[in-house]
């Protein structure tokens, strides 16, 4: 379980530049002891280099890095307690899966009946105590991903570093190994730092995600608390899907205002995140917080709108509204049961909105 | 069409391998005239394997091989990971000018070296010899681990540093046992052109230094010995294992 208290990694205003090109741009950041943490962001973002530089890979033009209280801004990569998964697996293709396994025993200079001992734990801990005798090429690319894992475990390190561990995988076994690495990171309770552009792969993973753009931190905390309060529109938008509606702010009563979206609809939102004197702000809708009926609606917000069109995913049907006053909604619907209205492209539909689901992301 | 493309391949390898083929046959004619055939015999590689100062030659010749292979591979893979691991302002300008040795006439590296020798004050023996080989065997060496570099994982090395090891250790225990098959493809190559080197080690040999191919061409000037028909047939012989030796290796390096 995580510590809420114990930081394990602090990032204090880090800033790599690699010519003119700033990949990570004063970030400062606090990785718990024992959290599941996902650095999560479109290529490019600077994630991958926010790792490197954990990793001691790159040194930080500016700003300092803390490794479990110690400051390893400077110490090179072979004297930090910190492994790495990498996205090739890099498994070295002259030793055998044991020797791959023990080389960061060999390095540590642990004796060869401990380190055995250890090995054999690691192998079996990713069920490949069989194939310990294969080279890396007999290997499928599951297996392959496994070794590189017990690799890195095996060496006790403070923090697991792990580099899209798993993008080389097919969707089936991805998904396996998703949970997979989230059970065996509640059971090692090693600090897991993963890096990603899969939204879903960081919702099923982390307990928290730190969002990252244009090598700046958007927003950190538990996968819920951003699906659910973004804070900003790259935040809502990157992570699942959002209707993203810029509006202009007509009036304010107490603890809700008034705010009338491009196109013309009113709707309520609540007050709580909207600063004094702004006067537009940029609000995040989760298509499936959008309630239609066919029937009257009672809510906060009612409007009336035409399907424009209807796609059905199985679980869900994906539907695409546009209000009476012009405005473009996506909204989702669970198809629960075959016998319940079902919706079609033309049919006028309510719609209901509670205003707390309206979630002001920018405000001016 | 089909008749004329086998006839015309057929040619080419004749005349590629016809001169050869003669040269292998005349080893083993009882006549001293290459012309007409007199019968089977040893006698030649009899005769050759008890002649002295080309055995001394050949010791020469290994012995220098050898230590042309070595220092080219120490040169050539240091060379290498020099110039992949780190930029330098003038890594392609480098790159450029370690090529030169491998196409520049060997008459004008002959000279330069006897030049440099001379100006230094060292005195020709082995060492000068094995030093103008070195200059022109350590590029393909070099230019052999440059591609294997090119197509190995970077993140090999910093798998490794990220598990404890040095850059050294990264180095030794990682780099090297991968660029494998490319350094041993490069030490024969180097083998090979030191081992068949006549016009530098001409210029930069003392008596005591007399190299093979340097003791067959004093020979061959006296006029044609069927002793040398010989000599080469086992050169061609340990040549043509060679250069087989160093493609296996290069396939199992891909």
């Amino acid at each position: 379980m995580p510590d809420p208290v114990r930081p394990m990694i602090e990032i204090r205003g880090v800033t790599k530049r690699f010519g003119a090109f700033t990949a990570v741009d004063d970030v400062s950041l606090v990785v718990r002891a024992g959290e599941f943490l996902t650095l999560l962001g479109p290529s490019g973002c600077g994630k991958t280099t926010l790792l490197r530089l954990l990793a001691g890979f790159e040194t930080p033009d500016a700003g300092a890095i803390l490794l479990d209280g110690e400051d390893v801004t400077h110490l090179p990569p072979y004297r930090r307690n910190v492994n790495q998964v990498f996205q090739s697996y890099a498994l070295f293709p002259h030793l055998s899966v044991r020797d791959n396994v023990g080389f960061g025993l060999r390095m540590q200079g642990v004796p060869a009946a401990a380190a055995a001992a250890r090995i054999r734990d690691a192998l079996a801990m990713v069920s490949l105590a069989e194939q310990s005798g294969k080279l890396p090429h007999q290997l499928s690319g599951g297996q392959r991903q496994r070794v590189a894992l017990a690799r890195a475990v095996v060496c006790r390190p403070k923090v697991l570093l792990l580099d899209e561990p798993l993008s080389a995988l097919d969707a089936k076994l991805r998904h396996g190994m998703q949970l997979e690495l989230k059970h065996l990171q509640r059971k090692l309770g090693i600090t897991f730092v993963f890096v990603t552009h899969d939204q879903a792969e960081a919702l099923t993973m982390s307990d928290r995600i730190a969002v990252i753009n244009r090598g700046k931190v958007e927003q950190v905390g538990p996968a819920a608390e951003i699906y659910h309060r973004p804070r900003t529109p790259f935040a809502a938008d990157f992570i699942g899907q959002a209707n993203l509606l810029s509006a202009t702010i007509v009036g304010r009563n107490g603890t809700t205002a008034r705010v009338r979206a491009a196109g013309g609809l009113e709707l309520t939102v609540a007050a709580a995140g909207l600063p004094a004197g702004a006067s537009t702000a940029l609000l995040s809708v989760r298509p499936e917080k959008i309630h239609i009926s066919k029937h009257r609606i009672e809510a906060e917000n009612v409007f009336a709108a035409r399907i424009e069109e209807e796609i059905f995913q199985g679980a869900t049907d994906q539907l695409t509204l546009v209000t009476d006053q012009g405005t473009r909604l996506h909204a989702l619907v669970a198809n629960e049961s075959a016998i319940q209205e079902a919706f079609h492209e033309g049919d006028r539909v309510h719609c209901g909105l509670h205003p707390d689901d309206l979630i002001i992301v920018q405000a001016e | 069409m089909d008749w004329f493309l086998r006839g015309w391949t057929a040619l080419v390898f004749l005349f590629l391998y016809g001169p050869v083929l003669v040269l292998v046959a005349c080893s083993f004619n009882a006549s001293r005239l290459n012309v007409v055939w007199e019968g089977f015999t040893l006698d030649w590689y009899q005769k050759l394997l008890a002649n002295a100062p080309l055995l001394r030659a050949a010791k020469n010749s290994l012995l220098i091989a050898t230590a042309t292979a070595i220092l080219s591979v120490l040169l050539g893979t240091a060379g290498a990971w020099l110039l992949h691991r780190y930029r330098y302002r003038c890594s392609q300008l480098i790159r450029t000018i370690v090529a030169i040795p491998m196409v520049m006439p060997e008459i004008l590296m002959g000279i330069s070296l006897l030049i440099l020798f001379a100006t230094i004050g060292l005195k020709l023996g082995f060492t000068t010899v094995i030093i103008g080989h070195v200059t022109f065997s350590f590029p393909f060496v070099l230019i052999a681990v440059q591609v294997r570099l090119h197509g190995l994982d970077p993140a090999l090395e910093e798998a490794a540093l990220d598990l404890g090891a040095t850059p050294l250790r990264a180095f030794w225990l990682v780099i090297v046992p991968c660029l494998k098959p490319a350094i041993i493809a490069g030490a024969l190559m180097a083998f090979t052109l030191s081992m068949d080197e006549l016009i530098v080690t001409f210029f930069t040999r003392s008596a005591s230094a007399e190299t093979l191919p340097v003791q067959v061409y004093g020979m061959a000037r006296v006029g044609l010995n069927p002793m040398l028909n010989a000599l080469s047939t086992l050169f061609i012989l340990a040549t043509v294992a060679f250069v087989l030796f160093s493609e296996y290796l290069r396939k199992l390096s891909r």
